[in-house]
């Protein structure tokens, strides 16, 4: 009897391996997005799947759950041909997807999201609440995951969310688990949490498709390692042996050197921006710093610790219940962003596509916004060349690829999609560059690109707050570090005297005693 | 211009080529609903060749446009934003009334009633723009609210009652009479064109078209962007309401008085003209040209189904049809 999503006309394969690849092509309008491109995934393994964004990652992924139809190419299940024609298919074979974007409903509860749609019911009609709560409960202690099936989904860390969308994914039975970028949004612990349950999972039956941008993560979880790099397959490598710089200099065809400490630091430049006893009414408590002309300021902290709620507060996008913010002394205390752009602070956000870009709108018209009234306008009219020009200039000075400024920022990578951010604000010409995570869910190559654009802001004179939560990234670029911790800063270093260690150590300053992971919600 | 870097003269060329494609696409849109209307013209002048095509209809037909196009202007202009303006049918007839009030009772010369009309529905979307924007109603809310207010205050101002206008006032010329001597062109058809010409001209060229966008793209985005989305919104909300205002000079003119019990049913009307257009009400997108198609649309249907004796109830069922296979194709064309 045929089984949906098997292919009874194409011949056997090797059944030791568990998932294969072969020959996979597929191609949009003016673009090849993958071509020939391979895949083993052993049986008991943790395979890392690791390429910049736009490598063709993702439409691998559409591919194998029948998102996109196959152009060339096959995939094998335990040496079955696969022909998937949907993610259900794919589901009730085994192969459960963890996308980056959660699939969740945040007002129903965990028991709900899991079982959503084999809800237990009597007459096939009324819902059994107490039933589901078991099975849900069931589930998750089988997974050995600390989640209550009657919570809110949407009170949930995004942790816990995603410990609930794996959860769901298993439920199906699954022998392959594929995550995308399952940890972009997780701190250190959260991480170790996701991999102990990565690793209950793998059985000799079993096995993970990784995929990650972050390096040193793959060297603790994942068994092997497979390169891919503008569509077509490079190597595998196995994790033991190899190197992180021989992984990256795969995955951009070119070495890199990830040894890169700060530039042009010095402590004799003016203070432009003071910032006194700031708190609000949720978090902060009493924030206080300066930021230097041509000086990148990088802001540590575990998630939650209120960085982002820094510069929200700022810029007057959050109200702050005391605090004064000077430039060059004097004293501007934002109301709002508009009010932050006038004395020349930006805010570029963490979430590029919800607070950042308007994505149905043209490069152009991104770039412009911020300057639409100062710069490309006159009466009122707007200047429809000048802002051709001006953005034409950024894509040149920033290397934004597209092919044209009246692209549609929604078909711009993720990186691209930074530096159109990035090009609003230098438009705007603003002297305090407030950067939160400015390379999350960006390719390695991408970063690089970034931090040279950092360095090379702050040498031209612009002054840089740098909010990440990757320690590498925040000890490569900042000048002066301040550490946070829960909405206090608890400490600052300057860039000689800052490692790791000690950042780590102020950053879990307050509650060195609890695992961030259990801090329940402090949103 | 100095002298342009290679780089930047073919990015400016392929902009510029981008944005002439962009341009053809949208104009493309507009295209089919301009098809559209054509295709619908067509169909009624076969089945009625003596009466459909003939210049007075044509006249007739776009004289009949003018009060519903003028509403849809400014929705379109809110529905962008991603919001909804449910206030502008009775707060058309509102402003009917106070344009009897300041003319007839007050003694208030035309021209300057007229204008006070035009502002105070300007006001009415003053109002709405604040709830909207600084006390954070949801706009189906805080438009249906004043949608009752407008519609209650223009009986309360008109004691019930019609209010007209002296034949002699000339207030009636603004509508139906005739600037170009000798030739039957209503005035209001040419207000209309010109209203339609500013609405399109602020969509397009101007800051508030260029916020109006932004803001129905990504409202959070936009204020961080540092442009002040609560003011903006409440000069969108205001500008519609002008739009409004005018609607009621116009509609007080063609009937010679003021109805302050009339009014109700023509938001939706209004709003069935931008989406007609291809405007979506998720806001973000729009187009002033297409409103002004889905506009005559509605008005070539009514006219045309009246003239080949389609009954009045078969009329509305027929309007919905056509609104749920405009917004079918558009978004088909769209996915695709």
């Amino acid at each position: 009897m045929p089984v949906p999503g098997i292919d009874p006309t194409v011949g056997q394969h090797d059944p030791n391996l568990l998932l294969q690849a072969e020959g996979v092509t597929k191609s949009f309008p003016g673009v090849k997005a993958l071509s020939g491109m391979r895949l083993d995934l052993r049986k008991g393994e943790v395979l890392a799947l690791v390429g910049e964004n736009g490598a063709g990652k993702s439409t691998l992924m559409k591919l194998l759950t029948g998102i996109y139809a196959m152009e060339e190419g096959q995939f094998w299940l335990e040496g079955k041909p696969l022909s998937v024609k949907n993610p259900k298919e794919a589901q009730d074979l085994g192969l459960a997807i963890i996308h980056q974007e959660f699939n969740l409903m945040p007002d129903l509860t965990v028991a709900q999201n899991i079982f959503i749609g084999r809800e237990p019911l009597t007459g096939g009609f009324f819902t059994k609440p107490k039933a589901l709560e078991a099975k849900a409960q069931e589930l998750v202690d089988r997974l050995g995951l600390r989640l209550d099936p009657r919570a809110k989904v949407g009170s949930l860390t995004v942790a816990k969310q995603q410990m609930v969308e794996i959860a769901k994914a298993l439920s199906y039975n699954a022998r392959v688990l594929i995550m995308d970028e399952p940890t972009a949004a997780l701190n250190e612990a959260e991480v170790e949490t996701l991999h102990e349950l990565i690793r209950r999972f793998v059985t000799p039956e079993t096995g993970v498709v990784y995929i990650s941008h972050r390096m040193p993560e793959l060297k603790r979880i994942a068994d092997r390692v497979t390169v891919i790099r503008d569509g077509e397959y490079i190597d595998t490598l196995n994790m033991a042996e190899a190197t992180i710089e021989q992984v990256i200099s795969r995955m951009v065809g070119r070495a890199i050197d990830t040894g890169a400490r700060p530039v042009n630091v010095r402590s004799d430049r003016p203070v432009l921006m003071t910032v006194e006893n700031l708190s609000t009414k949720e978090l902060l408590s009493d924030v206080s710093f300066e930021l230097r002309e041509g000086e990148i300021l990088g802001f540590a902290g575990l998630m939650g610790a209120g960085r982002t709620e820094v510069a929200r507060a700022i810029v007057g996008a959050d109200p702050r219940t005391s605090g004064t913010i000077r430039m060059r002394g004097r004293v501007v205390n934002p109301h709002n962003a508009a009010d932050a752009a006038k004395v020349g602070i930006g805010y570029l956000s963490e979430d590029r596509k919800r607070y950042g870009l308007m994505l149905g709108q043209s490069v152009a018209s991104n770039i412009a916004i911020s300057s639409l009234a100062d710069k490309f306008s006159n009466a009122g009219f707007i200047k429809e060349k000048a802002i051709a020009k001006a953005a034409g200039e950024q894509r040149g000075n920033l290397r934004i690829k597209t092919p044209s400024v009246a692209q549609i920022a929604k078909n711009l990578s993720g990186g691209n999609q930074q530096k159109v951010v990035i090009g609003r604000w230098l438009v705007k010409d603003c002297d305090v560059l407030i950067f939160d995570e400015p390379t999350r869910g960006i390719d390695v190559g991408a970063k690089e690109e970034i931090y040279h654009l950092l360095n090379r802001l702050a040498s031209e004179g612009k002054s840089i707050i740098m909010i990440s939560s990757e320690l590498p990234e925040v000890l490569r670029l900042s000048h002066r570090i301040v550490v946070m911790s829960e909405g206090r800063v608890t400490g600052t270093f300057t860039a000689e005297e800052a490692t790791q260690e000690l950042i780590m150590a102020l950053a879990t300053h307050q509650d060195a005693v609890v695992p961030a992971a259990d801090q329940e919600d402090h949103r | 211009m100095t002298q342009p870097t290679p780089s930047a003269a073919t990015s400016t060329v392929a902009a510029v080529e981008a944005g002439a494609s962009s341009m053809l696409r949208r104009s493309l849109q507009q295209l089919l609903a301009f098809a559209g209307l054509i295709g619908i013209f067509i169909v009624f002048a076969i089945a009625s060749p003596a009466v459909f095509p003939t210049y007075t209809n044509v006249i007739q037909i776009l004289f009949s446009a003018v009060v519903i196009g003028l509403l849809s202007l400014g929705a379109t202009l809110v529905i962008i934003t991603g919001g909804i303006d449910l206030s502008v049918g009775t707060g058309m007839a509102l402003c009917a009334v106070m344009s009897a009030t300041f003319i007839v009772n007050w003694h208030i010369p035309v021209l300057i009633g007229v204008i006070m009309a035009l502002l105070f529905g300007g006001l009415i979307g003053l109002v709405n723009g604040f709830n909207v924007a600084f006390l954070k109603l949801p706009p189906f809310i805080a438009t249906l609210a004043m949608m009752m207010v407008a519609s209650g205050l223009a009986l309360v101002v008109s004691d019930k009652r019609p209010i007209y206008f002296d034949q002699g006032s000339g207030y009636a010329h603004l509508s139906t009479g005739s600037l170009i001597p000798g030739v039957e062109f209503p005035n209001a058809i040419i207000i209309y064109a010109v209203a339609a010409i500013v609405a399109g001209v602020l969509l397009n060229k101007t800051l508030l078209g260029r916020y109006d966008l932004a803001i129905g793209s990504n409202v959070e985005a936009t204020a961080l962007s540092g442009v002040n989305v609560r003011k903006w919104m409440v000069i969108i909300y205001a500008v519609a309401g002008l739009f409004t205002g005018l609607a009621g000079v116009m509609i007080s003119a063609r009937l010679g008085s003021a109805q302050p019990a009339t009014g109700a049913g023509y938001e939706l009307y209004a709003i069935a003209a931008v989406v007609i257009g291809g405007t979506s009400l998720s806001g973000g997108r729009g187009s002033m040209l297409g409103t002004i198609i889905g506009s005559l649309i509605i008005a070539v249907i009514n006219n045309g189904l009246q003239i080949i004796s389609v009954p009045q109830e078969w009329q509305n069922v027929i309007l919905g049809v056509v609104i749920l296979l405009a917004v079918f194709a558009d978004q088909f064309r769209t996915r695709t």
